[in-house]
């Protein structure tokens, strides 16, 4: 912990001598994802409901997802940023030092320029918290921040099966993206709209629906099962099999000699 | 005309090289589409009536969108035009007895081409056979398929001549990521990448339609799904044509300008 401290303070210091840069991308990663809420605003000028969630509903669910999504990179960068880490020969070095290796690579990279994203983000919540009539309760809030610690960790896991994949391939694949910016770009309307294949499957196969939709009932009232309030907790066990698919894929590593 | 000609077939079959890379691309496309439809499908079930295309036309603009996203996005640029600038290597393509505009533009045309025949077709044949709501439907008539051809070629000229823009103006700055994102990001919301143009209110719209954006994907894809017809025909055509026209000349222009007074340090 007081290594990846140290590692944390290094990039905080690395931003602060490229204050201009920073300050560019993060306004460009505010504009990317502020067509997605364009996106959705004009959707709901044109239609109330979709699926009985409103717009403010839906903003509320939008703003969590998004929140937990660059949580997620904004730390596990390291991760997403694997496949360049194991075809330079950095992973080499990496692995002799008497350190844990998800530590470091974790360490690797931090990207606060996702604040841009997280600051969005807050304001939707902060609409949708005050247009979507939810009457606050202990219970409410706790899930609130459930979801956020459970979706955080889900898209950490996401990431480091891409990285165990890179592993195997050394390139990153394509298709992974299907679960990182397809879940963060879908993820925007509650995963029930999608039909019931693709609830099943985000529930059981990849849990986002246990970080997304059943709390997000809970939170909006249209369901008092309790339960849900900790179902984003059952949702970090998938950081479990993920784990150990990055500890299996370790031991398959060759390295690529550069 | 005969240099681009070869250089063209050169960068396609280069292109052609990247078949696991493709597969991977057409399954996260099609996962993309799918996506993308069924979300269409919820709106539309919970309000028919203020759906602005029929729905089989919008199953249709999806999939031709996905299918061809390789023609249309700003967002697949080439590294390697921003890293010859940035390094230096520009003095190496100034050396050879061609223009380096028409050259790149080329490039990038042949870049395209290739992704987009690899992909398309699995996607396609796919999305045929998918059961009615959700399949891809065939166009009317030939009239409106040979429309489609012709608005697809114009679209596909018009995204690489603002592509060059993007890839000139790095000549001017130093760090091109901040406005790259930008102007990526602007194409993907005015040409119908985050949702397509109808579904914007009227006013907007018609705003939104004249911009060079709405000549990109926008128009072909429309077309293709009976979403435009008649003498809106000539009309989108028309803007497509002067567009690709304006763009390549400011490009040509803004070029010519740079190149005057590059400066490459030895080394």
């Amino acid at each position: 912990m007081k290594l990846y401290y140290k590692y944390f303070l290094i990039h905080l210091k690395s931003i602060f001598q490229h204050k201009a840069s920073f300050l560019l991308t993060t306004i460009g990663q505010f504009l990317v994802s502020f067509n997605v809420f364009l996106g959705v605003y004009f959707m709901f000028l044109r239609f109330n409901k979709v699926n009985n969630f409103t717009y403010s509903e839906v903003l509320l669910c939008f703003s969590i997802v998004l929140i937990q999504f660059s949580l997620a990179e904004c730390f596990a960068r390291g991760f997403d940023t694997f496949s360049s880490t194991i075809s330079n020969g950095e992973f080499d070095r990496i692995m002799v030092r008497p350190r844990n290796e998800m530590l470091q690579v974790l360490g690797s990279k931090i990207e606060f320029t996702r604040i841009g994203r997280i600051l969005q983000a807050l304001i939707m919540f902060i609409y949708g918290i005050m247009k979507s009539n939810v009457t606050w309760s202990y219970g409410r809030i706790f899930t609130v921040v459930f979801m956020i610690i459970g979706g955080t960790v889900v898209f950490t896991g996401i990431f480091i099966i891409y990285a165990a994949l890179c592993f195997f391939t050394i390139e990153g694949l394509e298709f992974m993206n299907i679960f990182t910016d397809g879940a963060r770009e879908y993820g925007k309307y509650p995963v029930s709209i999608y039909g019931k294949i693709v609830l099943q499957i985000c529930t059981f196969i990849i849990p986002f629906a246990l970080v997304q939709y059943y709390p997000l009932l809970y939170v909006l009232g249209k369901s008092h099962n309790e339960g849900y309030i900790f179902f984003p907790i059952l949702g970090c066990g998938f950081i479990i099999p993920c784990y150990l698919f990055w500890k299996f894929g370790i031991r398959h590593y060759k390295s690529t000699g550069s | 005309m005969n240099k681009y000609l070869s250089f063209f077939r050169l960068r396609f079959i280069y292109g052609f090289q990247y078949r696991a890379a493709a597969l991977a691309g057409i399954m996260t496309q099609f996962t993309w589409g799918a996506l993308e439809i069924l979300m269409f499908k919820a709106f539309y079930n919970a309000d028919a009536k203020a759906f602005p295309m029929t729905f089989s036309a919008l199953v249709s603009y999806v999939w031709m969108q996905q299918a061809f996203l390789a023609l249309f996005m700003t967002w697949i640029l080439e590294n390697e035009i921003f890293d010859i600038i940035t390094n230096g290597n520009i003095a190496y393509e100034l050396c050879r007895p061609v223009d380096v505009y028409n050259m790149w533009f080329t490039r990038s045309m042949a870049n395209r081409l290739s992704k987009a025949l690899l992909r398309s077709m699995p996607i396609l044949l796919f999305a045929v056979f998918l059961p009615a709501p959700y399949g891809l439907r065939l166009p009317d008539n030939g009239k409106t398929f040979s429309w489609f051809l012709l608005t697809m070629v114009l679209g596909f000229l018009t995204v690489i001549a603002y592509c060059m823009l993007l890839y000139i103006i790095n000549f001017y700055t130093i760090s091109p990521m901040g406005i790259r994102m930008v102007s990526v990001a602007v194409v993907e919301f005015f040409s119908g990448a985050v949702i397509p143009l109808p579904f914007f209110p009227k006013g907007i719209r018609e705003i939104f339609e004249i911009l060079p954006f709405a000549s990109m994907q926008n128009v072909p894809l429309r077309i293709y799904s009976g979403d435009i017809s008649g003498t809106g025909l000539y009309r989108a055509a028309g803007l497509q044509i002067f567009w690709v026209i304006l763009l390549i000349v400011a490009g040509k222009i803004l070029m010519t300008k740079a190149l005057k007074k590059v400066v490459v340090q030895g080394g």
